[in-house]
Formats: C-alpha cells, sequence, structure tokens
C-alpha cells in the first residue's frame, strides 16, 4: 500500500475554526499543496483578509501577514516590490474583494502586481451574519435582504473575473468551484498555474473560487454543494477568461 | 482484497458528511454511536473491503481527517 493522500505541508497541524462544511478548508488545503508541491513554503508570504478567513495566518504553513479589509492587494503589493524574490499572495472573501476591496484589485490587476490572489465567492458576508454581497444571487434570502436579493434596487451580482479579464495587465483569470471531487482537482490545477505564472514574472493572476456558506445559507453542507451548483455555477460559468499566451498576443 | 485503505483521525471530524456524500462505493458514513472531542459524530468507514482508493472523500474534506493509501 501506498499513500496517494494525505495532509499537506502546507498547512499547520492547527484545526480551523470553520464551520462544518466550509469550503474554505478545501481551498486552504489546495494553496497549501501547490505551494509545497512547487518547493516554495519558505518563499512564500500570504496576505489574509477582513472575513471568516482572517485566521488563515494561523493555518497556512509560510509567512502571513493581515490587511485591513479589503486592503491585502495592496499590502501584497508592497510586500511583492520589496521583496520580489519571494511568492506572494492574497486569500480574499468576496465581502472583502468584490465589496470594500474592489479598487483595490482592480489597480492590483491594472498594475499587474506579479503576484496570486485567491477569492473565494460564497455570495455572501459570511463572518458578520449572512449580509447580501455584491455577488449575492438575484432572489438569494440574507439578513439584509430578507425578501431576496432586488437587481432594481441593488443590480446584479458583479462578476470579477469577466470584469478583471478586461483588464490589461490581468495575466491570469480563471473560474473554478470545488463543489465536486473533479472540480476540486480542476481548481489545483488552475491555482498552480497561476503560481508558476507568478514564478517566471508574468504578473497578476487571480483565482475566483465559488465555495459554500452553509451556515448562512441555511442549509446542510451537502445540499450547499448543490445550491452551489444549481445557482452559482449557472450565473458564474466556470472556465479560463485569460491566459499568459492570450495576454503575449494581444 | 481491497485496493485502497482509508484512514480517518475522528479526533478533528466536524462530521459534515461531505466525505460520505462523494464516496462512489458508498463504504463511508457517519457514525452515530460515536461522538468526538469536537461534539461531533464522526464519519467512519464501515465495508472497508471495498475501498477503491480513489481519494474522493480526501479530495472533498475541509478539514484534512481523512488519509489514503492504494495497492
Ligand atoms: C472597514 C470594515 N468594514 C466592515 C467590516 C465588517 N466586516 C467584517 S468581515 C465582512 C465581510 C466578509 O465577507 P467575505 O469577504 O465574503 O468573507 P466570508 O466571511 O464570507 O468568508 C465585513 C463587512 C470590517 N471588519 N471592517
Ligand atoms: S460562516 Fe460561512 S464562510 Fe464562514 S466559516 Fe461558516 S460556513 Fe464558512
Ligand atoms: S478512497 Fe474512494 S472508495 Fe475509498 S472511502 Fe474514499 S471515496 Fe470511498
Ligand atoms: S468530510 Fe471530513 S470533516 Fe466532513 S465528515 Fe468527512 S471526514 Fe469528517
Amino acid at each position: 500500500m501506498a499513500v496517494v493522500f494525505q495532509k499537506t505541508r502546507g498547512l499547520t497541524d492547527v484545526e480551523t475554526h470553520y464551520c462544518p462544511g466550509c469550503t474554505h478548508g478545501i481551498i486552504h488545503r489546495l494553496v497549501g499543496e501547490v505551494l509545497e508541491e512547487l518547493g516554495v513554503l519558505d518563499e512564500a508570504i500570504g496576505v489574509a483578509p477582513v472575513g471568516c478567513s482572517v485566521l488563515a495566518y494561523n493555518y497556512f504553513n509560510c509567512d502571513m501577514s493581515e490587511a485591513a479589509h479589503g486592503r491585502a492587494p495592496a499590502v501584497a503589493t508592497g510586500i511583492k516590490r520589496l521583496l520580489p524574490e519571494n511568492v506572494v499572495f492574497t486569500y480574499q472573501g468576496d465581502g472583502d474583494l468584490a465589496s470594500i476591496g474592489t479598487a483595490e484589485i482592480v489597480h492590483a490587476a491594472h498594475r499587474s502586481e506579479n503576484i496570486t490572489t485567491i477569492f473565494v465567492n460564497n455570495a455572501i458576508y459570511g463572518m458578520t451574519g449572512g449580509q447580501m454581497a455584491p455577488t449575492t444571487m438575484i432572489g438569494q434570502r440574507t439578513t439584509t435582504s430578507p425578501y431576496g436579493r432586488d437587481a432594481a434596487t441593488t443590480g446584479m451580482p458583479i462578476k470579477i473575473s469577466e470584469m478583471l479579464a478586461q483588464v490589461p495587465g490581468a495575466t491570469f483569470v480563471e473560474r473554478v468551484a470545488v463543489n465536486t471531487p473533479g472540480n476540486v482537482r480542476k481548481a489545483k490545477k488552475a491555482i498552480k498555474r497561476a503560481f508558476e505564472l507568478q514564478l517566471a514574472g508574468k504578473g497578476f493572476g487571480i483565482i475566483e473560487v465559488l465555495s459554500t456558506c452553509p451556515t448562512n445559507w441555511g442549509l446542510d453542507p451537502v445540499k450547499a454543494l448543490r445550491w452551489l451548483e444549481d445557482n452559482l455555477m449557472v450565473y458564474y460559468p466556470l472556465g479560463n477568461f485569460r491566459d499568459y499566451q492570450e495576454v503575449e498576443n494581444a | 482484497m481491497a485496493k485502497g485503505k482509508v484512514t480517518f483521525n475522528q479526533d478533528i471530524c466536524k462530521g459534515c458528511g461531505l466525505c460520505v456524500s462523494v464516496c462512489p462505493t458508498n463504504i463511508l458514513a457517519m457514525d452515530e454511536k460515536a461522538i468526538n472531542r469536537k461534539g461531533y459524530h464522526p464519519a467512519t468507514v464501515v465495508e472497508p473491503e471495498n475501498c477503491i482508493g480513489c481519494a474522493n472523500c480526501a479530495m472533498m474534506c475541509p478539514d484534512l481527517v481523512i488519509t489514503v493509501e492504494r495497492m
């Protein structure tokens, strides 16, 4: 018998505070595995957001910094410019990145900062108790949209990947999901590709990961995976929106 | 003879059931008789002889509870 799966060295042994079945844990693992496989754990510096993953610095087995809400791309910019040999990433939720931090992510992409952003889209503000996010689905009930999100007053859910794919400096943009074992494997490939491009000095990369929030969606963890597939994946199609070759040829 | 082997670190399981839901051979279940130190019914393997070592369960576990071995 040979071990084909075991806990990555890319994560510490600290047990996470995430709710049962929250897919933040899967995404942490994928990032940890990629950093380990690329042999860059000693050079990696992550920037944690404000949101449920605010404590990510306890879980990634590399150097970490914390940033004010939405400002992780700005903090990562400073770190990477001072320490260009290090591998720098941000890990941000959709409240953090697509609401209060919209300016920071757009301009980091525009400047093509040589960093990698892991963008966890669970269509809600998890940490603060399930308020509506810019990414919340039309009709989705949250504590601040108790009758369901209404496009007439709040606009349509924001599609960050499609938006950033228009930015010339965005070298790699892909949307993935972690709702099935197959999609988890694909998500890991995209994360790895983005880090490889950073190592090659090719500029800004972002992976949008469709994720669950069973607690604030009011669903058990298995049903939350189905809700993700039936709702989020319909409005937010999976796929690559930008890759390095394409940027070169443009 | 089983083609695969799964080991659960039950102490850190949060009882979410994601692993159970994706096992293609349906050999996993929540252990309703046990309560771990976190207060959850942990996942367990009920028919170890039918494990194919595909690692689907480990792929979906958010808490790194599962180790998978294969022939
Ligand atoms: C400047 C500032 N404004 C508001 C907050 C409150 N706040 C904390 S987390 C959060 C949103 C988190 O949502 P998201 O980024 O989607 O992460 P999740 O918790 O869902 O993983 C907000 C609004 C704050 N901490 N700081
Ligand atoms: S509140 Fe939602 S996003 Fe936060 S840990 Fe719980 S399930 Fe995950
Ligand atoms: S390795 Fe595959 S067959 Fe074995 S328990 Fe896990 S999911 Fe089931
Ligand atoms: S997926 Fe992991 S945490 Fe969830 S029940 Fe299975 S072993 Fe436990």
